[in-house]
């Protein structure tokens, strides 16, 4: 038997770098589980104004606090340690319990020394920390015809962001019912509508965009759209039939038989 | 071994120098690790605003921004280029722990130091094993697999658990988690690992390290011929590697401690009956290598 001419402190190299890269693929493989739960923000979780999509801002937060100490309304607050939560030492809201009181000077983005919060945002209606979703009509008051209005009155972008959009109320047959409507190109996703919502639990949430919004169809093609750019039919030869519409202008009053309204619109003379 | 060190570690220097003599640069060090925290408590505690933030980033008299420069590192390898002021921050810091000494930080800031120095008291009482004692080179592979999994999870990974600033952030904005921490670290230092976590594998330490490769700020076993085998500064030295180098070397070697494992602490000088280590720069090797009659055991080999 030949013993090899080798070092032995080859060998224990070796062992040591393989115990090593063993142990770090260990605590790495941790560490990772943990990067790859924080990413998974829970839905109450808001960032501040300005945050960088979540991937992005979590690599560029050093996770400071200033964000948080410039919060005038105490609204920020850093993560805990823990799983299912934001990743660690990263300011949040949660606007039911405080909301974001939309400052106009944005002093959590003057103070962000990273870019994390991004700078360029200099106008706090532009923010989308989120969006409204008035998630339970079974329960919000204005759908049973109360006027509640509560998260209308409180939308710091009132009438754009939230609108008061009047149907008919079925149930009395002769009220009104005035429907909460969110506009998600004006909603900066503050909570205020939530924080403000009179139920026990909320009827109006702020839900991140990821989950509230969808993505245009954009490979549909609206007829309509095509017609106005191309300034006519879009498929030549058609017959633009009349529409069997009630009202001045139709074809279907001048017609004898033809349809009675019930009712008679006002201000049109009839 | 000597009659000398089974004497209580310290007691010749308290002998001879006085408590407050032989506990000088401890006394300071807690006063100043005291000193930086309160800086940062003073605004939320008291209302007085001199800094904002936390280790990982702060915001001095509405100024001056200083940023933990291994936090940026990672933001780096995790995709982003921070902006100026984080930048700018953590070249100021990089500046300042390059000339003083990078693990300066280790022991003259960091929170954990306390705790860690509150475990290893413990230890030393309980008369405990020094139990699990990996490579000195185990910080340096958990510092690299947390610029990886930066780099890799596109985060700033190290937060996650980073206990230093896990701790300074709950006494800044209020405890929660982090006191587990704390309790987590006292333990695994007094149970698991003799100065384990700041000896073994902090990769904060293991990077302000490397900072400190050629740091100006150096202790120098100057006169070292004075020397009389006590071994109480290797019984205090938390990186005792560092020490026989400089205090054992031949003569002709420098007397200086340029191991950046060192954390100027000056914790050596403190219990050193004998004056053998100062504070100096790292051009000043003068060196006292002539045997003194009256302190020079017979026969000692050099």
């Amino acid at each position: 038997m030949s013993v090899p001419d080798i070092s032995p402190d080859r060998r224990r190299f070796l062992k040591d770098a393989a115990r090593m890269a063993g142990g770090c693929m260990l605590a790495g493989g941790g560490l990772a589980w943990l990067a790859r739960d924080a990413r998974a923000l829970p839905a109450q979780a808001l960032r501040p104004p300005g945050a960088l999509a979540e991937a992005a801002f979590l690599s560029a937060c050093i996770r400071c606090g200033l964000c948080v100490r410039e919060c005038p309304y105490d609204t920020l607050v850093l993560a805990e340690l823990g799983s299912d939560g934001p990743a660690t030492g990263t300011p949040y809201f949660i606007a039911r319990d405080v909301p974001c009181e939309m400052c106009e000077d944005i002093p959590c983005v003057a103070a962000c020394p990273t870019g994390a919060l991004d700078p360029a945002l200099d106008d706090i209606d532009d923010a989308r920390m989120g969006t409204a979703v008035l998630v339970d009509q079974e329960n919000c008051l204005n759908f049973q015809g109360l006027r509640c209005d509560v998260c209308y009155r409180v939308c710091p972008v009132i009438d754009e962001a939230i609108t008061l959009d009047v149907s008919h109320n079925t149930r009395s047959g002769h009220h009104a019912m005035f429907i909460p409507t969110v506009h998600a190109d004006h909603c900066t996703g503050c909570g205020m509508c939530e924080k403000s919502c009179v139920l026990p639990e909320a009827a109006i949430k702020v839900l991140p965009l990821r989950m509230a919004r969808a993505t245009p169809a954009e490979h549909y093609r609206k007829g309509w759209e095509e017609k106005d750019a191309k300034g006519g039919p879009v498929v030549e030869g058609i017959i633009d039939l009349p529409d069997r519409l009630p009202g001045p202008g139709t074809d279907n009053l001048a017609t004898p038989g033809g349809f009675e309204p019930a009712f008679k619109l006002p201000g049109t003379g009839q | 071994m000597s009659a000398r060190t089974r004497m209580p570690v310290g007691l010749e220097a308290r002998q001879k120098k006085g408590w407050i003599g032989a506990n000088r640069y401890l006394l300071l060090r807690r006063t100043s690790q005291l000193f930086f925290l309160m800086l940062f408590l003073l605004g939320p505690w008291f209302g007085i605003w001199i800094v904002q933030g936390t280790l990982a980033g702060s915001l001095t008299l509405g100024v001056l921004p200083l940023t933990d420069p291994f936090i940026a590192l990672q933001s780096l390898v995790a995709g982003h280029l921070p902006a100026t002021s984080a930048l700018v921050g953590a070249l100021i810091v990089l500046g300042v722990y390059a000339v003083l000494g990078g693990r300066v930080y280790c022991s003259w800031v960091c929170p954990i130091n306390p705790v860690t120095d509150a475990a290893h008291w413990l230890h030393v009482k309980l008369g405990l094993s020094k139990g699990w004692q990996p490579k000195r080179q185990t910080r340096l592979w958990v510092m690299a697999t947390a610029l990886l999994v930066s780099a890799l999870a596109g985060t700033v990974a190290w937060e996650l658990v980073n206990p230093v600033t896990m701790v300074h952030r709950g006494l800044v904005f209020g405890m929660g988690a982090a006191w587990g921490m704390v309790a987590a670290i006292f333990v695994f230092d007094l149970v698991v690992s003799r100065r384990g976590w700041c000896g073994h594998v902090c990769p904060v330490g293991a990077f302000y390290g490397l900072l400190g490769h050629k740091s100006v700020v150096r202790i120098s076993a100057a006169q070292r011929s004075a020397c009389d085998d006590c071994m109480d500064c290797y019984a205090v030295c938390p990186e005792q590697q560092v020490i026989s180098p400089a205090l054992k070397g031949k003569p002709g070697s420098s007397p200086l401690i340029l191991s950046p494992d060192c954390t100027n602490c000056g914790r050596c000088i403190d219990v050193c009956a004998m004056d053998v280590f100062n504070f100096t720069h790292r051009f000043d090797d003068r060196v006292d290598d002539r045997p003194d009659p009256l302190t020079a055991p017979a026969g000692r080999i050099a």
